[in-house]
């Protein structure tokens, strides 16, 4: 146990660096995407285009190449200075956009067409239309598969380490680089593991209680 | 045309959109602009920092890691597909000693991130003393991972599965492994074949993760690019991206292929005609209610 009680300030510092670059690339990833979700299921041609194009080259592109695209291509564009935590955040967040847009498309296109035709029928304006009809419908949809984005968001977050940003992998570099810190890479390594299993766990108890709770009675 | 979101537009919906389509315009130009603009100022298209590119041996190079890169997909993709196999029936299994167990290592391996795999197995397993090179660490986290995420997919296709085609292959004297092997899985690898290549892209592009435990693949090549004169590090990382995304690209066109081909023959009434001895549940029912009446007639 020396690995966290000795070290107990790297691992405070590997916690919060994972926690923030998951909330703030999932602050980001979830506006973007709303943005070209919106996009892609408007009546305008262009804007569809647009989002396609957008969702198709991301996410056939590997999440360590959008790293290495933000993370070493910023400096080269002699742009004002940005840390590498920033620049991973903002990496993290246009990578998962993609994925938070098709999500929100596909829950979208579950809402029957007959559920919006009838309520414009019955003479509601879009504004209704969209948060009385569709939306709350949409949504029941859109949460499980969202929560799935958001567990693999936390589980990318280890990529940052890769381009030294100090989430918790890079603990395992620290702790070895160092001589009078305790613990093997392994043991390290070990420990990040099952903080993840546990974070993965709790936020798929919590899918599973939205899902219960607003599941569709059909 | 008609969604659920709009209806089909009239004269003043047409204005609004051509103007939303004149400012998605007029923005993309802007970034767009904003990105060229920024690369003039900073000599990113001077050829200096192109000319790495006209040499053959960067190509041959190139080619070398692209190869690296399908090495480690390949058989990433062959080992977690059979792990995925063996999970998923082991997870169907009606023993308690078989399916807990491999329940939790399943579930323990979907959670924990590739990455971390990948760096137990090269940073990690030399605690132990054991050595283990770049390309097997790769190979062996990407099984692991992908090998247990292709289970839940195998096991939701069987499970999804009509509960009468397993007791009709009980019924024809099948035992476990006939009705496992011959009835539930053929179908369940069909009605999963869109998730099984969606999951092998993924694996494609999780190859790419390989380049911080310094497996020689294709992003390696790009950093080690970068440090040439000029330091191309943005042209570099253009044509490695470029390549990915033809790679994945084609796979999933793939998919899209496999896809319709699958949907064609099964259940399509298209085909079904063509076929007399099509018998999906309906035809069945009503032949079996029509044999009824006609004991009850006669």
């Amino acid at each position: 146990m020396d690995v966290i009680s000795e070290n107990l300030d790297l691992w405070q510092q590997g916690i919060g660096f994972t926690l923030l670059v998951f909330f703030f690339g999932g602050l980001i990833a979830l506006v973007l995407g709303t943005i070209v979700g919106a996009m892609r299921v408007s009546p305008v041609p262009i804007a569809r285009a647009v989002g396609t194009l957008y969702v198709n080259l991301i996410r056939n592109t590997p999440l360590t190449l959008v790293f290495f695209f933000f993370v070493f291509g910023y400096s080269a564009l002699a742009l004002p200075n940005l840390s590498n935590t920033v620049l991973g955040i903002l990496a993290i967040g246009v990578y998962t956009a993609t994925y938070v847009a098709e999500t929100l498309r596909a829950g979208i296109n579950t809402v029957p067409v007959g559920q919006a035709e009838a309520a414009r029928a019955i003479g509601l304006p879009f504004g209704q239309v969209m948060s009385v009809v569709v939306l709350p419908q949409a949504f029941r949809s859109v949460v499980p598969p969202l929560m799935s984005v958001i567990i693999a968001l936390l589980k990318n977050t280890t990529v940052a380490a890769g381009f030294g940003i100090g989430v918790l992998p890079l603990l395992q570099s620290t702790i070895s680089n160092s001589h009078t810190r305790p613990g093997t890479p392994m043991e390290v390594l070990l420990w990040v593991a099952a903080i993840f299993v546990a974070l993965v766990m709790l936020l798929t108890w919590l899918q599973r209680a939205l899902e219960n709770r607003w599941r569709i009675a059909r | 045309m008609s969604s659920v979101l709009y209806d089909v537009p009239g004269p003043r919906a047409q204005r609004r959109n051509a103007i939303l389509a004149a400012v998605t315009i007029v923005v993309v130009a802007a970034i767009v602009a904003f990105v060229v603009w920024r690369f003039v100022l900073s000599g990113q298209f001077a050829a200096t920092k192109w000319n790495v590119f006209t040499y053959t041996t960067v190509w041959v190079q190139i080619s070398s890691m692209l190869l690296n890169t399908l090495k480690a997909f390949a058989a990433a993709a062959v080992l977690s597909l059979a792990v995925g196999f063996v999970l998923a029936i082991g997870r169907l299994s009606e023993h308690k000693w078989v399916r807990i167990p491999v329940a939790v290592i399943t579930e323990v391996f979907r959670a924990i991130p590739v990455l971390v795999l990948m760096m137990i197995l090269y940073y990690g397993l030399p605690t132990l003393g054991i050595k283990m090179e770049p390309y097997w660490a790769v190979v062996l986290a990407l099984m692991a991972y992908n090998g247990s995420v292709l289970a839940e997919a195998l096991r939701a296709g069987v499970e999804s599965l009509p509960r009468g085609q397993k007791e009709a292959g009980y019924a024809i004297g099948l035992r476990k492994s006939g009705v496992m092997m011959l009835i539930l899985l053929p179908q369940a690898v069909r009605a999963m074949l869109p998730v099984i290549i969606a999951q092998l892209v993924v694996t494609m592009k999780d190859t790419a993760l390989g380049f911080i435990i310094t497996y020689h693949e294709l992003l390696y090549y790009a950093k080690l690019l970068s440090t040439q004169p000029g330091r191309p590090i943005l042209q570099a990382a253009l044509i490695i991206g470029g390549i990915y995304i033809v790679m994945c690209l084609l796979l999933s066109w793939f998919a899209n292929w496999l896809e319709k081909r699958t949907h064609r023959s099964p259940k399509n009434p298209h085909a079904a005609q063509n076929d007399p001895a099509a018998d999906d549940e309906a035809t069945m029912t009503s032949v079996i209610a029509a044999q009824d009446l006609g004991r009850g007639g006669a």
